[in-house]
């Protein structure tokens, strides 16, 4: 999609954006063409950027104080009057400490509410274990009627952002912190919600990523390419759900290997709602999901922590060598020993 | 504004209705939130029969009054009370918690005609209505937003996340019911979690307070009326009722929170419900 008339935003401010700073303007530029627009914050205006709406537009926008749950309470109760609610605050704390109003007000009810959870994964990294979201994709991905997208980029953000006032019912965007390297140089690359996009081109294996991680999948398919010579499809998954089923089949069948990398657990994010994809194919397929490997993460700076847990550039480049170098038995190999 | 004698016989019988009603849909449903749907009956007849602008032949009329049973387990109650005030077919209660049926012990917004919020889980509806209140005053719209909230969900953190913000903003549309019937689950109130002094609370919450006869309805009016007149803050009025009230077997009993009825009982429980209104037919 292109942008709304009238953004006086551009791809140019990507660069010295965040995330969350490009979708604080963006959302006051959408405020001033579409009055239904409300705002609401838990004492996060400033660290989520909702802040910027609420300056331009006090009479539409409520902090609520530290209390999530009735947050989401009460964007039910706006929606049901007629508005757009936009709720912003962590991610740990929109997926977890307030999910059952999320699920049971919000999603339920099949409301227009749209949540951009910022402080996505461990972006928020020196902030400790507390303020790691690592759980969210899983959780919101298990409850009906809500969509999720997971932007590359502060660019990705901005289209999110339209794009989600375009769909009716709940939608769930998660941005990170800062710190998130620019990926798209350009606005119209198509952004369509639930379309996932092809990086890069590629026949012996493919990389799916979503969020920050999508520049270094990008970055570690380049020094591959060149250092090694393989040919790697780069997708950028950034819609968890509804997700592309289509373009994960293309890859299954034309590369034949799969390799997933997120900032989140393991268990129930991309890597598992791709593999189900790929599971329920019936195809055979070398297949690796890299993350957080089940486990509560440490302190540290974002970027240390992508390192650690292999989700940057070097970590992809050597987990996709490994995956090059495992066999997967084909069919006619197979035995009934189980 | 003051009940007539004649309002007040009229609204009596409305009242005495539902009771019966909710007995004999508990007796076809097999079972319901019994207790708890007959202690609110007198001041939600108040507000549906005489004070909410509402059209029940236009629900989703913009410019009605919104009620929100935050005790979402008052649903079998809520849902004999529209019905009888024409929102639907009572007929249809004839399928109450069964498969498929757009009725059942928490009611679904998307399917029950009238009900504003899907409640059930505690201590939710009454954000939601704060919700309303402002997305009123944002809309300009001069609704009146009524939350209904359970004594023992006041246990619930939440209740006291939208006391807080809904005197922060000063919602004077949102006027709150709540139904003291002094029974949980497991007990009286005051033996699973203390809730008392409980007006004090909502008034250090910043709410304009009254306590009231819940089963008085010349004191439900005025305390209604009293709290519409103060448009500075929002209001509670507590209302003092009996859990399971008009059922001699059921009053103060906390076992019949939720419960069945076969023929026999319902039978029962209709006579005990005549005598609580020796004056009507």
């Amino acid at each position: 999609m292109s942008p709304v008339g009238g953004l006086t935003w551009t791809v140019y401010d990507a660069d010295k954006m965040t995330q969350a700073e490009t979708y604080g303007l963006i959302l006051s530029e959408l405020g001033k063409m579409n009055p239904k627009i409300v705002g609401l914050s838990a004492d996060l205006a400033k660290s989520t950027k909702i802040g910027k709406f609420g300056e331009k537009f006090p009479d539409r926008f409520f902090n609520l104080g530290i209390a999530e749950q009735n947050m989401f309470g009460v964007a039910a109760g706006l929606a049901k009057a007629g508005l757009l609610p936009f709720v912003s605050t962590f991610s740990v704390f929109a997926s977890m400490r307030a999910v059952e109003f999320l699920r049971t007000d919000v999603c339920y009810q099949n409301l227009n509410v749209k949540i951009i959870a910022t402080h996505g994964g461990t972006s928020f990294g020196s902030a400790g274990t507390t303020h790691h979201s690592i759980e969210d994709l899983s959780i919101i991905r298990a409850i009906p009627n809500i969509q999720l997208i997971v932007p590359a980029d502060a660019v990705e953000t901005a289209l999110a952002v339209q794009a989600c006032v375009e769909v009716e019912g709940p939608v769930y965007i998660r941005i990170g912190r800062s710190f998130e390297p620019r990926v798209y140089q350009t606005d119209q690359y198509g952004f369509q919600i639930g379309k996932s996009v092809e990086m890069k081109s590629g026949t012996d294996v493919t990389v799916i990523a979503c969020g920050a991680v999508v520049y270094h999948a990008v970055e570690a398919a380049n020094i591959l390419e060149r250092e090694d010579g393989i040919s790697i499809r780069v997708l950028n998954m950034h819609t968890i759900k509804p997700i592309d089923r289509e373009a994960i089949l293309k890859a299954l069948s034309e590369t034949r290997r799969i390799v997933t990398f997120e900032d989140h657990n393991v268990i129930g994010g991309l890597g598992s709602a791709v593999s189900e994809v790929i599971a329920e194919s019936g195809k055979a397929c070398a297949f690796t999901k890299v993350g957080i490997p089940d486990q509560f993460t440490p302190h540290g700076y974002p970027e240390d922590l992508m390192h650690y847990y292999k989700i940057d550039t070097d970590g992809i480049v050597e987990k996709v060598r490994e995956l090059l170098g495992k066999e997967f038995e084909k069919e006619e190999d197979w035995e009934d020993e189980y | 504004m003051p009940l007539s004698e004649q309002e007040h016989k009229e609204l009596r019988t409305i009242a005495k209705k539902i009771r019966k009603d909710i007995v004999d849909v508990t007796h076809w449903s097999g079972g319901s939130h019994i207790g708890g749907s007959l202690s609110m009956v007198d001041f939600m007849v108040v507000l549906y029969w005489k004070y909410m602008r509402i059209d029940p032949k236009n629900p989703s009329w913009e410019e009605r009054d919104r009620l929100v049973l935050s005790k979402g387990h008052g649903g079998v109650g809520h849902a004999v009370i529209l019905a009888n005030r024409g929102y639907f077919d009572f007929e249809l209660l004839k399928e109450f918690n069964q498969f498929g049926s757009a009725f059942g012990m928490h009611l679904d917004s998307k399917k029950a005609t009238g009900v504003e919020a899907s409640t059930g889980s505690m201590g939710h509806g009454l954000s939601q209505a704060l919700g309303m209140a402002l997305g009123a005053r944002v809309l300009k719209k001069d609704w009146k937003i009524y939350a209904v909230v359970g004594d023992g969900e006041c246990n619930e953190g939440s209740i006291w996340e939208s006391a807080m913000a809904a005197n922060h903003y000063k919602t004077g549309n949102l006027i709150g019911f709540l139904d003291r019937n002094h029974m949980m689950i497991d007990g009286p109130t005051e033996s699973v979690m203390s809730l008392e002094p409980l007006d004090k609370k909502w008034e250090a919450f910043g709410w304009f307070t009254q306590v009231i006869n819940g089963h008085d309805m010349h004191q439900i009016c005025n305390a209604i009326d009293r709290a519409l007149a103060y448009k500075e803050g929002p209001s509670m009025i507590i209302c003092d009722t009996v859990k399971g009230k008009g059922v001699d077997f059921m009053e103060n009993n906390p076992a019949w929170h939720y419960g069945g009825l076969n023929a026999e009982l319902a039978e029962k429980a209709k006579l005990s419900i005549d005598k609580m209104y020796p004056d009507l037919p």
